[in-house]
């Protein structure tokens, strides 16, 4: 299993901070909006730099999506920041009908995604964002691991004509992407290459799903690592050509184990090469208050949860 | 004297846009003509005369023009109609409206590419806050053209046209000019009996928001309310006219009642109205 570096312990939401200010820089039609948590979403540099490009909408999401629509219509290339929660569920028709149907090339930027959000409870922690926005029709639903997967997912977006879901979150976690790592969109990332099982993970659990391999190859199983940071478009040929060589996989994602990336990849492989798949997930339920760790914890999103469904889609292998 | 013969030739459009409008629905037996037979004159003398606009080809960002947003989707046909007259795509099209594969879709989208539609409307009270964020890329990019709206009073039921009230009003959105459809009706009936809060007035004065009242179904009025209402533009508010209309104007029977807010007439009803509509040098699509 391959050793990665830890080059620090960053947050996902700084990343996209740190991405939002850069390709404010690029393009100057680049603009932000944000209801009400500037800071909690890190858009202070861009707003510092840009104060002409930055839009306060106030607690008013539905509005800013919309707005976002209206911008980009003229041109504008508009990145809508909020809490996952509010930026999906609180605002599913307006990302629908005047986004993801009129095709507006709008961000739709998700901070404090998932259970690791932490003390704030069930009613902050979205664990169906991917859902919601993967069903909708040319929409690019994106959820990168790490600080520097996260600015480099901010920049490609920009860049990128079309209507798009980025997903981070709160807590400081592994840094351990390069720094320089071009972001490409839809394209799996192999961190490592094995052969007794594929392990899919996207967001904070790609980490995990490292350790894991670690703790896997210890057992003497060499597991394939891929990040799938890009829900959708699903990255068919590397998923197909990983479960070739496998023949098992374990899917990963701090998200409802229902309509997340787990049954994308089962959808895919069901109908072109059936395999034995297990989830780490959570599984049809709420989160509550705690801290990250205790909360992956309590809903089985941990680095042993991972191991162990390795081991039992190992011993499904006809 | 111009501006009375500039009515004149407008109500002979106006008429041809009705006929439009009630064939369109009959065709398909669906669709909602009470609503756009109200705004008729409105949605001709937007785009046959005061806004500055350019149907050929049509530039999806607007830049450099006048641009139209319909918020309350459902009434299509008097968009379409009015769209097609005005040369953004083939009239003979119209014949397409709701039918399988056409670019006319229920409510308006921007899915099939119709020249005139900037955005899916449909789902109500989002269309106010869309043309706020157009309103504002005019501005950031000093565009000086007009964003011009229409929004049903049914619609300011929905508490997203409040949000983008606040904000139009926050952002001196000044550049915008919002007519509400004020027919007093919806589906279920009287928008007083559904929602007892129709002072539209007050609360937009109380928003920040110049306001206008006309009647919408009055040419003297159109023609001297809404230069009022320009004359306003860039003075650090938006506007709105609370425009007084009635739901079926030009055909009687459907005229002072919300029953035809969503129905299409028979072969029977078809024919009873188009002779209260006389054939115009237009001509039926």
């Amino acid at each position: 299993m391959k050793s990665y570096e830890i080059l620090g312990q960053k947050d996902t939401r700084s990343g996209f901070g740190a991405g939002l200010h850069e390709a404010g820089k690029r393009n100057s039609d680049v603009v932000a909006l944000c209801a009400d948590l500037t800071g909690s979403l890190m858009m202070d540099a861009f707003k510092d730099e840009f104060p002409e490009r930055f839009i306060q909408a106030g607690i008013a999401e539905a509005n800013m999506i919309s707005v976002s629509a209206g911008l980009a219509t003229g041109g504008k290339i508009p990145f809508a920041g909020t809490f996952a929660n509010f930026a999906t569920g609180r605002v599913y028709d307006q990302i629908r009908q005047s986004v993801a149907y009129s095709h507006k090339n709008v961000k739709i930027c998700a901070s404090h995604a998932g259970l690791t959000l932490g003390e704030d409870g069930a009613t902050h922690q979205i664990l169906e964002d991917l859902g919601l926005m993967k069903m909708l029709p040319g929409m690019v639903v994106i959820n990168p691991c790490d600080y520097n997967q996260t600015k480099a997912a901010t920049i490609a977006i920009a860049e990128y004509d079309g209507p798009c879901y980025l997903r981070f979150g709160r807590p400081k976690w592994p840094v351990f992407i390069p720094e320089d790592m071009p972001f490409e969109i839809g394209k799996a990332l192999m961190l490592n290459e094995g052969k007794d099982v594929t392990i899919f993970a996207t967001g904070h659990m790609v980490w995990k799903a490292i350790e894991a391999g670690h703790k896997l190859a210890e057992k003497g199983i060499d597991a394939e690592v891929i990040n799938l940071h890009t829900i959708k478009p699903l990255d068919r040929d590397a998923i197909l050509a990983s479960v070739k060589k496998t023949g098992c996989v374990v899917s990963a994602e701090e998200h409802q184990m229902n309509g997340g990336l787990g049954d994308s990849i089962a959808q895919l492989l069901s109908r072109e090469l059936p395999t034995p798949m297990e989830f780490v997930a959570v599984d049809d339920s709420f989160g509550e208050s705690g801290t990250p760790d205790q909360l992956l914890e309590k809903y089985g999103l941990t680095t042993d949860a991972i191991v162990a469904a390795a081991e039992r889609a190992m011993a499904r292998k006809a | 004297m111009e501006t009375q013969s500039t009515a004149s030739a407008m109500s002979t459009m106006a008429t041809q846009i009705r006929r439009d409008v009630l064939r369109m629905v009959h065709a398909v037996s669906s669709g909602h003509p009470g609503g756009s037979l109200g705004c008729v004159d409105y949605f001709t003398a937007l785009h046959f005369h005061f806004m500055k606009h350019k149907a050929q080809p049509f530039s999806m960002s607007g830049n450099g023009e006048d641009v139209f947003f319909l918020s309350n989707g459902h009434i299509s046909p008097v968009y379409y109609s009015t769209l097609a007259r005005s040369g953004y795509f083939p009239v003979p099209e119209l014949a397409t409206f709701r039918k399988l594969n056409t670019r006319l879709q229920g409510h308006p989208a921007t899915h099939e590419h119709l020249p005139g539609i900037r955005v899916a409307t449909g789902s109500l009270g989002q269309g106010l806050s869309v043309a706020a964020g157009l309103a504002l890329q005019k501005k950031i990019d000093k565009d000086p053209h007009t964003v011009w709206v229409v929004t049903g009073d049914g619609e300011l039921q929905e508490g997203q046209i409040w949000e983008a009230v606040m904000f139009a009003a926050h952002r001196k959105l000044d550049n915008m000019i919002v007519a509400v459809d004020f027919n007093q009706k919806q589906i279920d009936g009287s928008t007083g009996d559904v929602m007892g809060l129709t002072e539209w007035t007050s609360k937009f004065l109380a928003f920040g928001w110049e306001v206008l009242e006309m009647d919408g179904n009055n040419w003297d009025e159109i023609m001297s309310v809404v230069p009022q209402a320009q004359a306003k533009l860039g003075a650090g508010k938006p506007i709105v006219i609370i425009m007084k209309t009635e739901m079926g104007q030009g055909v009687d029977f459907m005229m002072g009642t919300h029953a035809w807010h969503g129905k299409a007439p028979n072969d029977e009803q078809l024919a009873k109205a188009l002779a209260q509509l006389p054939e115009t040098d237009h001509k039926d699509y």
